[in-house]
């Protein structure tokens, strides 16, 4: 990207070579790749669950991840144990929530999923606070709230080996069924009778959206907002139909959190965190959202 | 018996515990059955039960003489167009693109709808006459029309059944007569149709016959004019008409005596 731009490693100092090639470079694409795969796990998600109020971590994986990254961090494990365990907990959590929702045989399973989603998260999140009060208020506890409240500051290469390839890879079942996301959003029993195998379809959709966001949640910590609003906003310029939405999803994502996180940066003498800014600036633009005209908005 | 289209033997069905049992019918490719029965009598159910949507609590169902009890959702989304009562959903599809989701059974899941497939979903926006409708926000036409977009949907599955719950409940006077004519065209095309309906009168418009859904039972399936009787409204809806003949007397309208 960066040679596409005309810049050769050669002719830049080393120093600066250093900072594109290890620091800024890795922490923008870091960006892009988070935002892009909360926006569109959260506009796979709205259509799923046929709400456009759900966000990515409606079945819990936000939650699963921060119990995960909150005890990696409290038995003092090394970044990258701090990372795995939060990525094996976002997608451990979602694991639990289906198991149980599918165990309970109900009528209308999309609302046993998010019922179930609410409270093993809050389960999980009574978790975090217990080792919150646990753990060593010197050390430990300053970097569970750092890492609660969402940043890329120390987003670095080998984050970037992990991160990309499990976006892309999660991408792929979205990507595929596209067109079989339309028809969710009419419900199961109408999606039934047009022909589609919703425990399949559903199955699949949430495995590739749980994967990226478990992912992200992983490098990035909790950043909110993204995932529920810029769903919205795709939906404002193209339309619900999920072949276009996908594509406008990932590519506004993208630009939405690496516009904040170099915000994040930039704006004061001390780095923001990511998920402070982010709900800095999704609220009032959700509320403009809504102001527009609840129809308008989706 | 004739090879039916659509064989329902012995159905019990309802969420859970039964709220209709032993419920016969057969259907021949090219005939209208009007449903008709009072409120919560269980139409809706019986219908889903017929399509597959609830799990059938005994009996079962045959088209073409094969047991479709083990059939994939696609297998029987070939063979049932389902309308359902209009519920307006959450998101600003287009008509076209909602009518178009009405192909989903005819291609793999991973694919994108074919030119063939758009050109169906066109048509049978054509045949309901609301092909002006077609770059519509669904969310924003009525009841009526997006009631008429439900039925060019099911048609655009192209389905040797088609299932109607309750078609005409949101339509303009008009188009309650448009849509009766369209389904006994479309039955004179071959289609097997069920529809539930209110209206007693819509089954001398345009069904071959009628099954009275009374206390979860349907032991009164006949010609319109046999089953359409002062009696039997009596005793299904609690109220006292006349079936009053019109015309040439082929068809008949009910009046209930309280307006007279």
């Amino acid at each position: 990207m960066l040679t596409a731009l005309g810049i050769k490693s050669g002719a830049v100092p080393e120093a600066a070579a250093t900072v594109i090639w290890q620091i800024r470079g890795p922490r923008i694409l870091g960006a892009m790749l988070v935002g892009a795969a909360l926006a569109s796990a959260g506009g796979a998600y709205q259509g799923l669950f046929r709400n456009p109020l759900v966000s990515p971590d409606i079945l819990g994986v936000s939650s699963g991840a921060a119990l995960g990254a909150v005890l990696g961090i409290f038995l003092s494990l090394p970044v990258l144990g701090i990372e795995a365990m939060s990525f094996a907990g976002g997608l451990a959590a979602v694991a639990l929530v289906y198991a149980v929702a599918s165990a309970v045989t109900g009528r209308d399973t999309v609302l046993l999923l998010v019922l179930t989603g609410v409270v093993i998260g809050a389960l999980l999140a009574s978790g975090v606070a217990l080792l919150k009060y646990l753990a060593d208020p010197q050390n430990q506890l300053p970097a569970i709230t750092f890492w609660l409240l969402g940043s890329l500051a120390s987003f670095n290469r080998e984050d970037l080996a992990v991160l990309a390839p499990t976006v892309l890879l999660a991408l792929v079942p979205l990507a595929l069924l596209r067109w079989r996301l339309d028809v969710m959003s009419l419900g199961d029993e109408e999606a039934t009778a047009l022909g589609v195998d919703v425990r399949l379809v559903r199955g699949a959709v949430v495995a590739g959206a749980t994967l990226m966001t478990a992912a992200a949640v992983a490098v990035s910590g909790i950043v909110g907002w993204v995932g529920l609003l810029v769903p919205h906003l795709a939906r404002l310029l193209v339309g619900p139909a999920f072949a276009r939405l996908l594509p406008m999803t990932v590519v506004l994502g993208a630009a939405f959190l690496l516009a904040v996180d170099t915000a994040a940066r930039m704006i004061g003498a001390v780095e923001i965190p990511l998920g402070v800014l982010t709900a800095i600036i999704g609220t009032p633009l959700f509320l403009f959202l809504l102001a527009r005209g609840r129809r308008a908005a989706w | 018996m004739v090879s039916a289209g659509l064989a329902v033997e012995a159905l019990s069905f309802g969420y859970g515990h039964a709220i209709g049992e032993g419920v016969s019918f057969a259907l021949a490719p090219g005939e209208v059955l009007c449903l008709l029965g009072p409120n919560g009598g269980g139409k809706t159910t019986l219908l889903k039960t017929v399509l597959g949507l609830i799990r059938a609590l005994a009996g079962r169902v045959r088209v073409n003489d094969e047991d479709i009890a083990a059939w994939s959702p696609r297998r029987r989304a070939l063979a049932f167009g389902y309308v359902p009562q209009s519920a307006p959903g959450q998101f600003s599809f287009t008509v076209a693109e909602m009518v178009l989701m009405g192909r989903s059974a005819h291609r793999g899941a991973f694919a994108a709808p074919s030119e063939h497939d758009r050109t169906v979903a066109d048509a049978a926006l054509a045949a309901l006459g609301i092909a002006a409708l077609a770059e519509r926000d669904w969310l924003r036409v009525s009841g009526g029309e997006r009631q008429l977009a439900l039925i060019a949907r099911a048609l655009a599955q192209e389905p040797r059944i088609l299932v109607l719950d309750e078609p005409t409940a949101n339509l303009d006077f008009g188009n309650q007569v448009r849509v009766l004519a369209e389904l006994k065209k479309l039955a004179g095309r071959g289609l097997a149709v069920v529809f539930a309906t209110h209206h007693p009168e819509q089954a001398f418009a345009c069904a071959d016959r009628v099954a009275l859904l009374h206390e979860g039972r349907l032991n009164l399936v006949g010609a319109p004019a046999e089953i359409i009787t002062p009696e039997t409204m009596r005793r299904v809806y609690g109220v006292e008409v006349d079936v009053v003949p019109v015309g040439d007397g082929r068809v008949k309208v009910c009046l209930p005596h309280s307006w007279r």
